[in-house]
């Protein structure tokens, strides 16, 4: 069954590797890549898998205790069948770019070990045909992508931002596990997805709890939106993102940029049912969205570190994603269609594109900092065209793709995204969406002005040369993908979710066209051929100083809880739980210990004693009451 | 059995227990726990249970009581004199004594089992016979026919027919037994 | 008329003689000649309720065979025991349970 090995693979490869990587040494790299080969080849054979009556596959009956069943099984159908094509092969080719990038890496079986942990539990969101199971993949993608940010642990920084990126995902985690629970509790204890969207689309205990208390469904879905929140890196949590890219560059293109990042907007069009069926929440999904892509969008504009920058794109991207699975539910309010998720949905699709060609820019800016000998400042470099011609004309494909360029695939899927917002009926949304689209179109350009055109700034920038082949080959097969992605001739064969085009939509497409236009002008007009950063905002460039108000906000509460805490810890903690218990116990022990005599006739006094006991009770009083 | 029977055998056993307990030799104890199993054996013989009053005298009062006299002669147990007594241990060992038996007593008149005499279930041997049937050995019928009750052979029958598995288990029980009464025994000989 | 109760009684009265002389004596050798007792009580009880349980008209032999297996198991118990004692009365010279107090905690 294929469905078994492709998540069981990579389990056993990092189950081997990571028991084993002090013996395997250089095995450990073949297990991990080949293993990831070969869940590849089975990804594609599952994409000709056609569609079941009934979808959920039962793997493993993982806890089975009274009414309660927490079951290990996948559900395989377009979504899961799309999605594991795109995780398997931008995993398959980031192994393929590690054997290059982290060719001098000491730490190499524990990074393929890593790597194949998270391929395991992405697959396990993927497949999930529970909300309970991908509960728990959520939890090892978030324990495996916090080994990968820290590989590099001996620096303060990458250990500082595992553990940050760790943290924030948690406090998603915890909304997620409520929301999940709350459906739980809804639902008379069944969280399969499929029971929960029939429970929605039939009728059924949910659709009653929908009718009597809207508020709690609403409750639920926000819940389980603040799971996206962490994973997506939506606003407030954003802020672990790009302090993740302290790991290494494949792992930011892996996790940060196409697979783990998308988990959540994955899980968001899984539960899209839930979405619709509370406009509130899908009205506060939409703004969370869209605030998040504007934002990040700005902080973008004045970062100085290529990763930072793209990293800065990624946010700005996904939450385009969320902001459109927020507007297709508003949306279909509006009658846009009953089940929006059904044939096409524009944040799987965008989702898709992004996919190919975020990781290539990642892969591609690896690219240049394995040149430049891990210089990662954008304006240490320049002139990088002439030396590494290949890298280039890949990393603009992929920045015309994100920009929006026509007839590239990000142009396809931007334009839905925005269409949708234009459908949703809130005016904000769509104007957000265009301005993020113009400065998306600014900022690549600049990025790509400053690193690529000019003349070096340094001696790295001056003496970089092409990559070696295994890093060259993943770029260019995933700049093919980044232009034809798009189009029906890819995305139909690889169930990308294409929402059908809609015509009439003459606003949308000009105003994609005009934000494009601004950008990139702006860009050429403001940087071409400087060596300094012309325009200076502080507070776009310190990230609208969200970290220090975290850091002021945590401060303060910490203080106080602390207060709270101890004074607690004293007198309930110390005084009630510890030593009224240890008094009680010791005056007890002290009891009984007289009947620990040693003494055989004692002992047989307490025995008899016991008997008639015994005896009284079964013989005499029990009868009597009753049973 | 006539009733004055029953409690003349009931006295002689609960008398030589009572002698058991109070008795201030050992050898005394011994012989009287001997004497007490003789009526024992004989309440069981009215029981219609011959077999087992016979193995009760033969292991008991045989066997058990030997060993035990050789025990107390072998380690010259005096009596125990000057000792004071435990008055405590004697008090609560009387109280639970009493206690129980007021118990056993409520049990017994309270349930309409108890009830039952020797006259309301008279042995049916002829129609045993017929039964039991072609279940048992054809020695066994012929002795029910002729109306006598094969009490030895009933039991060996049920023994290997039912318990053949549990019989062996008594017997590697046994064997530990005997293996850990040699061990026990042993004398621990200073290291050379 | 003698009754399965009458037999009852006896056998309780014999297991609480057993049981009183447990608890009271100290002569280890005596406290398990009660603890003899007390099982032939059991076996007495054991006994009555089969000859008072007709099956096919006959006693309940099932029960006799449990009074065989407890003979057996006590005749292998008192083989033990006793050398149990003597190994005692090597170590202590003595026979008092009194004598026998290390489990006290």
């Amino acid at each position: 069954m294929h469905a078994s090995i492709i998540l069981l693979l990579p389990f056993f490869s990092a189950l081997v590797i990571l028991l084993g990587h002090r013996h395997l040494k250089g095995a450990a790299v073949l297990i991990s890549v080949g293993s990831s080969v070969i869940s590849f080849i089975a990804c594609v054979a599952l994409l000709a898998v056609a569609d079941d009556k009934d979808n959920t596959k039962l793997l493993l009956p993982f806890l089975d205790v009274g009414q309660f069943h927490a079951n290990i099984d996948v559900l395989i159908d377009k979504q899961s069948r799309g999605m594991m094509f795109i995780v398997s092969f931008i995993g398959m080719l980031v192994h393929l770019f590690s054997l290059g990038y982290m060719k001098d890496d000491d730490a190499k079986p524990r990074f393929f070990g890593s790597l194949s942990l998270f391929m395991f539990s992405m697959t396990g969101i993927v497949l999930a045909g529970n909300l309970i199971m991908m509960f728990i993949f959520w939890e090892l993608v978030g324990l495996s992508s916090y080994l990968l940010i820290g590989h590099w642990y001996q620096k303060a920084s990458a250990a500082e931002a595992c553990k940050k990126a760790f943290l924030t995902n948690r406090i998603g985690d915890f909304g997620f596990m409520i929301g999940i629970l709350l459906l739980f509790g809804l639902n008379k204890g069944d969280v399969s997805l499929d029971n929960l969207r029939d429970a929605f689309v039939h009728g059924g205990a949910l659709f009653d709890a929908q009718k009597s208390n809207p508020g709690i469904i609403t409750a639920a879905a926000l819940c389980i939106f603040m799971g996206a929140m962490g994973k997506s890196a939506q606003f407030p949590l954003h802020v672990w993102l790009p302090d993740a890219m302290e790991g290494p560059t494949p792992v930011s293109a892996l996790i940060h940029a196409a697979t783990m990042v998308a988990a959540g907007v994955y899980m968001l069009v899984r539960v899209s049912f839930l979405i619709e069926a509370s406009p509130l929440a899908a009205e506060i999904i939409a703004g969370i969205g869209c605030f998040t892509a504007l934002m990040a969008a700005l902080m973008a504009t004045q970062q100085n570190d290529i990763k930072r920058v793209l990293a800065y794109s990624t946010l700005s991207q996904l939450g385009y994603m969320v902001m459109a699975v927020g507007a297709v539910a508003m949306a279909a309010k509006n009658g846009y269609e009953p089940h929006a998720a059904e044939p096409g949905h524009p944040a799987m699709f965008h989702l898709y594109t992004h996919a190919f060609f975020k990781a290539m820019l990642f892969l591609g800016s690896g690219a240049v900092i394995y040149a430049c000998h891990h210089e990662q400042d954008i304006w240490k470099m320049g002139g990088l065209r002439k030396h590494m011609p290949v890298t280039f004309y890949t990393f603009a494909i992929g920045t015309a793709a994100l920009m929006g360029v026509p007839f590239f695939s990000g142009f396809l899927s931007k334009e839905a995204v925005l269409g949708v917002a234009f459908d949703s009926g809130c005016k904000v949304l769509f104007i957000a969406g265009a301005v993020t689209a113009a400065l998306t179109a600014f900022y690549m350009t600049r990025l790509l002005i400053v690193a690529f055109f000019g003349k070096p700034r340094t001696d790295s920038a001056h003496h970089a040369t092409e990559a070696p082949m295994i890093m060259i080959l993943p770029l260019a097969i995933l700049a093919i993908f980044s232009v034809l992605s798009g189009y029906d001739i890819l995305a139909t064969p690889l169930q990308a979710m294409k929402p059908p085009h809609v015509e009439g939509h003459q606003t949308v497409l000009w105003a994609s066209l005009i934000a494009l236009a601004v950008g990139v002008s702006g860009a050429i007009y403001l940087y071409r051929g400087k060596d300094k950063d012309p325009v200076n905002i502080k507070l776009f460039a310190n990230k609208f100083y969200f970290d220090e108000i975290y850091a002021v906000i945590i401060l303060i509460c910490q203080d106080r809880l602390a207060w709270v805490v101890n004074a607690l810890e004293r007198i309930v903690v110390d005084g009630l739980v510890a030593r009224l218990p240890t008094a009680i116990v010791a005056r007890l022990g002290a009891a009984t210990r007289m009947l620990q005599g040693g003494h055989l006739q004692g002992y047989t006094f307490l025995l008899g004693s016991g008997v008639i006991a015994v005896v009284y009770l079964v013989v005499f009083v029990l009868p009597r009451l009753g049973h | 059995m006539p009733p004055l029977l029953f409690y003349l055998l009931a006295l002689i056993t609960l008398g030589f227990g009572f002698l058991v307990v109070t008795g201030r030799n050992p050898v005394t104890c011994a012989l009287a726990l001997a004497a007490s199993f003789v009526g024992l054996a004989a309440l069981f013989l009215s029981l219609d249970a011959y077999f087992i009053g016979v193995i009760q005298i033969l292991v008991y009062a045989g066997a058990v009581m030997v060993l035990f006299l050789f025990i107390i002669m072998l380690l010259d147990i005096k009596t125990e004199e000057g000792k004071k007594l435990n008055l405590p241990a004697i008090v609560s060992g009387v109280l639970l004594a009493v206690l129980l038996t007021l118990q056993i007593i409520a049990v017994v008149g309270s349930t309409s089992l108890a009830q039952k005499g020797t006259q309301d279930t008279p042995l049916a041997l002829a129609d045993a016979a017929g039964k039991i049937g072609r279940a048992a050995l054809p020695t066994i019928t012929n002795d029910l026919k002729a109306g006598e009750l094969p009490d030895a052979k009933l039991i060996g029958f049920t023994l290997f027919d039912q318990y053949g598995f549990h019989l062996q288990v008594i017997g590697l029980l046994l064997l530990v037994g005997t293996i850990g009464v040699v061990v026990l025994s042993k004398r621990e000989r200073s290291a050379p | 008329m003698i009754t399965l109760g009458h037999y009852l009684v006896v056998s309780g009265m014999l297991f609480a003689l057993g049981l009183a002389g447990v608890i009271a004596r100290r002569n280890i050798i005596i406290v398990y000649m009660c603890l003899e007792m007390m099982l032939s009580a059991a076996n007495l009880a054991l006994v009555g309720f089969s000859r008072f349980h007709l099956v096919n008209g006959l006693p309940d032999y099932t029960a006799q065979s449990l009074v065989f297996f407890t003979i057996t198991v006590a005749a292998a118990e008192v083989a033990v025991g006793l050398a149990i004692i003597v190994a005692l009365f090597r170590s202590k010279q003595s026979v008092d349970v009194e004598s026998v107090t290390k489990l006290q905690g």
